[in-house]
């Protein structure tokens, strides 16, 4: 059983739906491209500013 | 002086013999196998990039031990069914091997069931993608 942990997770997640969005919403590559990192980024970055905020919330 | 391109390898003529036959058959071939209507538009990095994106989500989801949903009991069920019927022929494999029916009450199992869904709703949007390709709606 494959076991990743929780950040694991939201990187691979963000890299497969980053990839099929980068494709599907622009036209050229270097767009593609972009975008695509744009989606990663965002994906892992409200990830880890979601998880602080909720620490700070528990505590 | 005047004459026929009829026949001729002009542009016009080889962007009309990728616009015959049935239009619906990259959206219909995409969705049964990820990635296979970008590579019957002869897309062959999209459709690549595409196919292991979503073949690997959806393995991913089977190997956390996530569930296949099979039938539809609540409406959440029912929106999980829908998104698993996005994957097409995997979900068929994936009934048919038996895969994903008894899910582990642990986190990464439930990463899994989402994982798999979440495979079959990018399934959904790389085939209109293809059949916006096929309509000339996007280059």
């Amino acid at each position: 059983m494959f076991k990743p942990s929780h950040f694991a997770a939201v990187v691979l997640f963000a890299l497969f739906a980053s990839t099929v969005f980068g494709i599907t919403q622009r036209d050229t590559p270097r767009r593609m491209l972009r975008y695509g990192i744009y989606c990663f980024v965002l994906f892992v970055g409200s990830a880890i500013v979601l998880s602080w905020l909720m620490f700070f919330i528990a505590r | 002086m005047r004459y026929s391109q009829e026949g001729m390898a002009t542009d016009d003529n080889k962007n009309a013999a990728t616009t015959t036959g049935f239009v619906y058959l990259p959206l219909i071939a995409g969705w049964l196998v990820p990635g296979a209507g970008h590579f019957l538009l002869r897309k062959w990095g999209r459709g690549l990039l595409i196919s292991a994106s979503i073949v690997c989500m959806f393995s991913l989801g089977v190997a956390m031990h996530g569930k296949i949903f099979s039938g539809a009991s609540d409406i959440l069920d029912i929106l999980g069914f829908i998104g698993d019927l996005g994957n097409g022929l995997l979900y068929l494999v994936g009934r048919v091997l038996g895969l994903g029916v008894d899910q582990v009450q642990i986190t990464t199992a439930d990463y899994g069931t989402r994982f798999i869904v979440v495979a079959g709703l990018l399934n959904v949007i790389a085939a209109v993608d293809a059949h916006n390709l096929r309509t000339g709606r996007k280059s």
